[in-house]
């Protein structure tokens, strides 16, 4: 009881700092409440007994996510203008969907019921191995690593790949201000 | 607790789609790329909350092996989402990493500037 309290509490201040994200025309602004919005997110999941999920969250969401962003306000500006297109358009496809997606939640099995589809597939399974097979007491762990060990590969790589492709598009950066800074007096990029 | 069990998973849901439409609205509304980024991180993480939504058990526990407990929550779920937010924020810097690139060229990153610019030209 209390902890679903608890729950409704938290869900209700991610959707109001949703809506302040949403208003915030100071892209620093926006960056610390994104910030605020996974740790928030972190504390539902916890909640919901994602452990793992929830200290990845605040540690990637909140921490590396959050210094990313800083680095490119830092470099780009944090004035966000007032956009000049009028914002009916993107209103009405957001209310069409988001009606359309709670229509589909009808039909879904009802919160944290033992017996829904989602816990009859393999996920007992993979609790009974690890028991069986002396894994590591956290099956979340014996899962990443082993029994879907090759998503996890796929993930490294998906990783590296972006790690090359940040480096690629930042790698001529300093020559590049140098160059445009003897040309045009002041670097101005 | 069964009497508010309904109110609670539907509101889970309704919190989940109203994230998600959110950063919907962002990506599409908004001209500031910072912005979109951040409006498409949104979007990511109220797919993590649909995701792992389903997979809480009430009288389960975290699914860490322990004599002293019998139910857990189902741990696929949060193996599948561990992988989705590491990727998240690979694409994400990756995204950062354009948008400096296009401060460099056009010297701003409002997307309205920038497309007006390439009808002058």
């Amino acid at each position: 009881m209390t902890i679903s309290l608890i729950q409704m509490a938290l869900l209700t201040m991610l959707a109001a700092v949703t809506v302040a994200i949403i208003r915030q025309r100071n892209l620093f602004g926006v960056v610390i409440l994104a910030g605020i919005y996974s740790f928030l997110m972190a504390s539902v999941m916890i909640l919901i007994d994602a452990v793992d999920v929830a200290m990845t969250e605040a540690s990637v969401g909140a921490g590396i996510s959050t210094v990313v962003l800083l680095a490119t306000i830092a470099l780009t500006g944090s004035k966000e203008y007032p956009s000049v297109r009028r914002s009916l358009v993107p209103l009405f496809v957001a209310a069409v969907t988001g009606g359309a997606l709670i229509w589909g939640t009808f039909p879904l099995p009802r919160f944290g019921v033992q017996e829904s589809a989602i816990h009859m597939h393999v996920a007992p399974e993979y609790l009974q191995h690890s028991k069986d097979h002396k894994m590591p007491p956290n099956v979340v762990t014996a899962v990443l690593g082993d029994f879907r060990g090759y998503d996890t590969l796929g993930e490294t790589t998906v990783i590296f790949t972006a790690g090359i492709g940040v480096m690629l598009l930042l790698r001529g950066r300093r020559r590049r201000l140098k160059e445009n800074g003897k040309s045009a007096g002041k670097g101005t990029a | 607790m069964s009497q508010l069990t309904p109110l609670i998973d539907h509101f889970n849901y309704f919190t989940t789609i109203f994230l998600m439409v959110a950063g919907l609205y962002i990506v599409i509304a908004r001209g500031n790329m910072i912005k979109k980024l951040v409006g498409l991180g949104l979007f990511q993480t109220s797919v993590y909350l649909l995701y792992l939504t389903p997979g809480k058990i009430v009288e389960g526990t975290a699914p860490i092996i322990d004599p002293r407990f019998q139910v857990y929550s189902n741990p696929l779920p949060h193996v599948l989402i561990l992988t989705a937010i590491v990727v998240g924020v690979a694409t994400l810097a990756l995204g950062l990493a354009l948008v400096v690139r296009i401060s460099e060229e056009y010297g701003t990153i409002e997307e309205d500037e920038i497309f007006a610019r390439g009808e002058d030209e």
